[in-house]
């Protein structure tokens, strides 16, 4: 459990750490919840790790023009606690109380875990639910990712060499809203075998809009949107539900296999939008 | 004049706090990795990557070279050492030489091949990358049931077909029963493979004194005086030139019940580069290459009347060993066989078993060792037997147990049962959970759909372990007490607890014996210039062995006191009260430091008596201990995902006397947690190629404390007559108890769909399946 000799740097300002960034076999460290196993591990050995702990202003939680923006080194704990995540977005707050433990939530952070993109994260599921604008920057430039087009695989993601995670963006939920995170825990890893989190709004009676993110189940998490089409079209929960992750790749292991898998996320699908709809006004 | 002498209230029974737990809480215990000397080197271990290779070259150049190296070893430099020891012998056994780093074959995946010594740890770990070992891969065998197949690769070449040994035992008539039986139940049953993981990992600090012309050898073990002796003899040196010394313990569950390569590796190294040496297990070694535990495929066939009565059981019990014998390893099996009638009265057994070598880390004892898998074997076949006559598994087991008027009792496998009433904690448990009232709510849960599961087991463990004939190295224990000259009290244990909390109920044994408050008591253990040789702590026997030689300890050193007192008082005898000598006839009393004092300074010695106030005492039990009791679990199974959840966990443990409570509700707790963690979660799994696939403490699902049900402990009291403190043992009891009351809980609950038998661990994937057959 030793990692490879490295190189640490510990860059006072953003435009320091693009600059750093830029070039070489550099590798970002955040709250290192998974760097750090994987460089004990030696399944990561970069040159240099980049600290970001020590910018401020990078983990910052504020409401503004509709949307609540999260600094990526906001900690899981953070937004799982923050008054304006809980009002404006508590998807998101009910997902990252769901991640590791008390002290992984403690250091882990937003940007760090979406970054890495663990296929068995929890965040994704949520943010594809909430629609989510993803900002990342490099030294040379400034670009909005939609959640859906951020995650393209197993530890792959839409980030260019060179850029980071800066902010996540989510739309204010509306009042109407309801919202559910169902999951599967790994009992070694914690991590979620499946993860299912929904949102909704009801007007009369009828389901008008609804969200469906599935991490765990797959090599990526995935907007079931099979899935929401059915609800909007009026289709009970369990019939759209039973679509989802239909046409995606399951992953297997020695815990559970794709099957499994899948049959979990419908099941959870299920759970989920049930406590979504008891939530939604 | 009359005197009225108040007895003091004894602390045998008391809820008291443990004298070890100030310093572990607050980080100021002493651990192995804590250890650091003036010019310490530190080791790391090439292992090799295939779990059967032939080596054909080690190129250590690169390694050597590398800056902060001091040197690398490989078996060309310790091949004249003695091998890794087993002290199990059986009939016939095949034990192959176990040599400290492979020679010219790997047999598992971790097998150690080189030791890189540098100036520092990351240095050594940098370099050992650099230690070219060419390997020839060969075809790898991991499974035991695959390895006895036709044509299975052979994993020491010298042996195709891979059986270490065969072991028959059989008491009674076993034909007659089965010819006999209205009904026999047969299943294979199978107990996996675990991996004991102690919070501490191992680790070893060896430190040569070249003028002293000794070793010093720190380690986190169980055993240190037999470590002493067993590393002496891997490297040839004398007994008395090697001390060992056992920092805090941070968890053992039996695998440091064990000398590795490691311990002789570190004391040789040391002596070669004249420097201390540390090495420490990382987690990935922990798990590749510190012992195993479990690893049972077994076949039992149950015979009874149909009326429940049993009549005789038959086990073929096929034992996964691993690549090598580790200290006990072959015997463990045997152990299962010992307790393969559980607490029945059935007198017809017959067992056999095939030791199986397998390309994998060795198997060895682990928490219960050997106990666990024949209760979960028994207690499973009773319930299976229970479920083919469609009688309630509690009926059938009240129907077979032993009974109270037949202790002490000898069981068709040739042990003598202490003491017992078998029946107490079973109906104690029961009553606790109302069970008429729970088969009423499963009646109506099952009418709604609902999947519930009331699971009993009933266990018997050998405890104290035990009379010497029955154990390799001596089964005694021993104990010094030292009244210091100002009166305190210091006691040496050859027992090493690790946790187990001797330190406190041993001090209570004493003050009660003695009259001192607590705290004037000091429990010394675990260095072998220090406290008088003893055997260690293992098999739930620290305290019912290691005890009674306190006792007797104390008995010969009151004689001694009461001699100085009634010398110092010009009395003719004196009794012990309150922490003095007190003369019956007049009331006077002389305090125990007073008498202390004039021990040492022997101004004046009773008749006949030598200075000073010191008692040693061998103790040589003779027999076992049988604790007993019975674990009642209520589950529930979500018929859509195949979740378990446990509603309610009730534990009615007898381990006979109980000294303090508050420990033996912790050990029944972190007993059943790992008892848990094998109905429920955990799993050692190796691949086809050996390749151990749950390597990590991301796949290998420990009990956590938010996976916890509650558990309710509470306790019926049988004294052994065994022990003059009437005690039995506890430390394996949650263990042992547990996985057969979880499976049978959640077998009950899905019984309504035909299932009859669900092998460990309960995966929820596994428990859907079973249900999605039972519908189909």
């Amino acid at each position: 459990m030793i990692p490879q000799a490295f190189d640490y740097s510990a860059p006072q300002s953003l435009e320091e750490a693009l600059g750093l960034l830029a070039s070489g076999d550099r590798k970002i460290l955040a709250g290192g919840m998974s760097l750090i196993p994987m460089m004990k591990l030696r399944l990561a050995a970069p040159a240099e790790v980049v600290d970001l702990g020590r910018i401020a202003g990078l983990d910052g939680i504020t409401e503004a023009g509709g949307f609540v923006h999260i600094g990526a080194m906001a900690t899981h704990h953070t937004v799982e606690t923050s008054p304006a995540v809980r009002a404006s977005c508590p998807l998101l707050a009910e997902t990252a109380s769901h991640i590791g433990d008390v002290q992984v939530r403690n250091m882990g952070t937003l940007g760090g875990s979406i970054a890495h993109a663990d296929p068995a994260a929890d965040y994704p599921a949520a943010l594809l639910a909430l629609e989510a604008e993803i900002r990342v920057v490099s030294a040379h430039s400034d670009r909005t990712v939609n959640a859906a087009d951020f995650f393209l695989d197993a530890f792959t993601t839409a980030l260019e060499p060179g850029e980071i995670v800066l902010e996540v963006r989510l739309p204010v939920e509306q009042s109407s809203e309801g919202y559910g995170y169902e999951k599967v825990a790994h009992p070694a890893s914690g991590f979620a075998v499946v993860g299912v989190a929904v949102r909704i709004t009801r007007e009369h009676g009828r389901i008008i809009m609804a969200r469906i993110g599935v991490t765990g189940m797959g090599p990526h998490a995935f907007r079931a949107r099979a899935a929401e089409r059915l609800l909007e079209e009026g289709a009970a929960p369990e019939r759209a539900a039973a679509v989802v992750g239909e046409g995606e790749e399951a992953n297997s292991d020695l815990y559970a296999s794709a099957d499994y898998r899948r049959h979990l996320a419908r099941i959870h699908a299920r759970r989920a939008l049930a406590v979504a709809l008891s939530r939604a006004s | 004049m009359a005197t009225t002498i108040s007895k003091p209230e004894t602390l045998f029974g008391k809820r008291i706090r443990r004298q070890e737990d100030p310093r572990l809480i607050t980080g100021t215990a002493v651990y192995l990795d804590d250890i650091k000397m003036p010019g310490m080197h530190h080791a790391c271990i090439v292992r090799s990557p295939h779990a059967a290779a032939k080596i054909r070259a080690i190129d250590t150049a690169a390694a050597a070279g590398r800056p902060g190296v001091v040197a690398v070893f490989t078996a060309k430099d310790t091949g004249h050492l003695g091998a890794v020891p087993c002290a199990a012998s059986l009939p016939g056994l095949r034990v192959p030489r176990h040599d400290l780093l492979a020679r010219d074959r790997v047999y598992y995946v971790g097998h150690p091949v080189a030791v890189v010594v540098a100036t520092d740890r990351y240095l050594a770990r940098d370099a050992a990358e650099m230690v070219e070992v060419d390997y020839e891969p060969l075809p790898a065998v991991a499974d035991p049931e695959k390895a006895l197949a036709e044509g299975a690769p052979a994993v020491h070449p010298e042996w195709p077909g891979n059986v270490a040994f065969t072991f028959h035992q059989e008491g009674g008539n076993i034909e007659q029963a089965f010819s006999e039986a209205e009904v026999v139940v047969k299943q294979r049953i199978t107990s996996q493979r675990l991996i004991p993981t102690a919070l501490e990992t191992r680790g070893v600090v060896a430190d040569w004194r070249p003028g002293e012309n000794s070793v010093t050898l720190f380690s986190s073990t169980q055993i240190p005086h037999l470590m002493r002796t067993l590393v002496a003899g891997i490297l040839g040196m004398p007994e008395n030139r090697l001390r060992v010394v056992t920092p805090e313990v941070g968890g053992g569950f039996g695998s440091k019940l064990n000398v590795y390569a490691e311990e002789a590796l570190m004391a040789f190294i040391s002596m070669r580069i004249q420097k201390p040496v540390k090495w420490v297990e990382s987690r990935r070694e922990n798990f590749t290459c510190t012992i195993h535990g479990r690893g049972h495929v077994d076949y039992f066939e149950l015979a009874a009347r149909r009326d429940g009565v049993m009549l005789g059981l038959k086990l073929k019990l096929i034992q996964d060993l691993g690549a090598y014998h580790q200290l006990l390893t072959p015997a463990i099996p045997t152990l299962s066989v010992l307790m393969m009638p559980g607490l029945y009265k059935f007198q017809n057994v017959s067992a056999d078993i095939v030791g199986v070598f397998t390309n994998c880390v060795p198997t060895d004892a682990y928490r219960g060792a050997g106990r666990p898998e024949a209760t979960h074997g028994i207690e499973r076949m009773v319930d299976i037997l229970a479920a083919e006559l469609a009688m309630d598994p509690v009926e059938i087991r009240l129907k077979n147990f032993v009974g109270n008027d037949e202790f002490p009792y000898t069981t068709p496998t040739g042990l003598s049962y202490d003491s017992g009433n078998y029946a107490a904690p079973l109906r104690k448990a029961l009553e606790q959970v109302d069970y008429p009232a729970l088969r009423r709510e499963q009646a109506q849960a099952r009418e709604e759909g609902r999947l519930m599961g009331i699971g009993v087991s009933t266990y018997g463990e050998i405890c104290a372990i035990g009379p010497s004939p029955s154990m390799p190295a001596g089964g005694w224990e021993s104990a010094t007490v030292k009244i210091e000259p100002t009166g305190k009290v210091t006691v040496l244990t050859g027992a090493s607890p690790h946790g187990q909390g001797e330190e406190t109920t041993f001090a209570q044994v004493v003050a009660d014996e003695l009259g001192v408050p607590m705290d004037d008591v000091l429990v010394v253990h675990g260095d072998t210039s220090v406290v008088q040789y003893g055997i260690g702590t293992f098999g739930s026997r620290g305290t019912a062995v290691g005890g009674a030689a306190l006792f007797y300890a104390l008995q010969d050193l009151k004689a001694k006191v009461k001699k100085f007192g009634a010398m110092l008082l010009d009395a003719p005898a004196v009794i012990l009260s309150g922490g003095s000598c007190v003369d019956e006839r007049t009331g006077k009393s002389v305090s125990f430091a007073e008498v202390a004092a004039a021990a040492y300074h022997a101004k004046r010695l009773p008749p006949a008596t030598e200075p000073g106030l010191v008692s040693t005492h061998f103790w040589e039990p003779p027999n076992f201990t049988f604790p007993f009791g019975a674990h009642v679990v209520v589950s529930e199974v979500d018929r859509e995902t195949g979740d378990i959840r446990i509603r309610r966990y009730v534990a009615v443990d007898d381990c006979g006397k109980i000294i303090n409570p508050l420990l033996v509700d912790g050990q029944v707790h972190g007993g059943v947690a790992q008892g848990l963690g094998q109905a429920l979660w955990e799993q050692a799994v190796y691949d086809e190629n050996g390749q151990l696939i749950t390597g990590e403490l991301t796949d290998y699902a420990l009990p956590k404390a938010h996976l916890m049900p509650w558990i309710e402990s509470s306790h019926t009291e049988t004294p052994s007559p065994v022990n003059p403190l009437g005690v039995k043992g506890v430390g394996e009891a949650g263990t042992i108890g547990c996985s057969p009351a979880v499976v049978n809980s959640v077998v009950d609950a899905l019984s309504p769909l035909g299932v009859r038998h669900l092998d460990m661990p309960l995966t929820p994937e596994k428990i859907w399946k079973a249900i999605q057959g039972g519908q189909a």
